[in-house]
């Protein structure tokens, strides 16, 4: 992602571990898309806080990868058409 | 980048502090103005994109918010008979990537049953852009779907030029490296200018 945001607190989030749930929706750094915007998709797509949604923005900046969503696969491939319209680069993955 | 865009550019340059940006308004939605120039420049290059996601021109389908339409299902059965495959574009496989990364299979399943349907939607947020785009610039009032059509749009723009110039992180960087009369300069000067467009309508709407 491109254009570094301000700088913003990030305590470590104590989000539920998703390792128990078996496909998960992952968002993949891409030069392109802005950090504002990917934060603001975060957001408005799955309702997330604006911390929450900043920290898997910065996860997917910093590790070139996040675990957005996890359930079932039905909706994780909803979570992916959803994110391909805002070109997000997105994709499902059997999380065993 | 087109030549017509490219051309676009010079009138541009010396307009271009004149875009206001995007502001909330208070009954909802944003509003910003821009130059003759800029809303040009910015119709020329979603009609490109358009042209792109529909390189056939079929009628777009106008697909309902809620529910399932007649079109859907035949947008359906139509992927089902053209079985698509990842697009040799970059940038079209940009535009509609691999639903999954490992897993051809899966990926060419997953294409199938939504590829149609992504184009269709990027079709229409590009079709709304324009419909809200006055050709001669001016103020622009936009209420919160159809910015987000905007933001979709212009997105698919920069993804689109990012893909051609190669853009990375570093794009400051690869920009100034350009010498001033590299052919590629100018698109550069357009990919840094929508960044700004778009980020100043992230900001209105965040």
């Amino acid at each position: 992602m491109s254009v570094a945001p301000a700088e913003v607190d990030l305590p470590r989030s104590a989000d539920r571990p998703v390792s128990d749930k078996p496909w998960v929706t992952i968002v993949w750094n891409d030069p392109v898309n802005l950090m504002t915007y990917v934060t603001y998709v975060f957001q408005h797509v799955f309702g997330y806080p604006k911390k929450k949604a900043t920290k898997l923005m910065l996860d997917v900046h910093h590790k070139g990868k996040a675990v957005v969503a996890a359930g079932a696969r039905e909706a994780m491939e909803h979570n992916v058409e959803v994110l391909h319209g805002y070109g997000l680069w997105a994709t499902v993955q059997h999380d065993s | 980048m087109g030549h017509r865009a490219a051309r676009q550019l010079a009138r541009l340059r010396s307009l271009r502090a004149r875009m206001e940006p995007f502001r909330p308004t208070r009954g909802g939605g944003v509003r910003a103005a821009l130059a003759p120039a800029e809303a040009s420049l910015l119709r020329s290059l979603v009609g490109q994109v358009l042209a792109l996601i529909a390189p056939d021109g079929p009628p777009v389908a106008h697909v309902q918010p809620d529910g399932v339409s007649a079109w859907d299902a035949l947008d359906a059965l139509d992927a089902q008979l053209t079985a698509p495959q990842t697009p040799e574009d970059p940038v079209l496989a940009r535009l509609l990537p691999d639903g999954y990364r490992d897993d051809p299979e899966a990926a060419n399943e997953f294409r199938k049953y939504t590829e149609s349907g992504l184009r269709g939607a990027k079709q229409q947020a590009a079709q709304e852009m324009l419909d809200t785009l006055p050709e001669a610039g001016g103020r622009i009032q936009l209420t919160n779907d159809q910015a987000h059509a905007w933001l979709k749009a212009l997105n698919d723009v920069r993804l689109a030029l990012g893909v051609r110039l190669g853009v990375t992180e570093e794009f400051e960087e690869q920009w100034s490296r350009l010498a001033a009369d590299d052919p590629q300069w100018a698109a550069y000067e357009v990919y840094a200018w929508l960044g700004a467009v778009q980020e100043s309508l992230v900001q209105a709407l965040a």
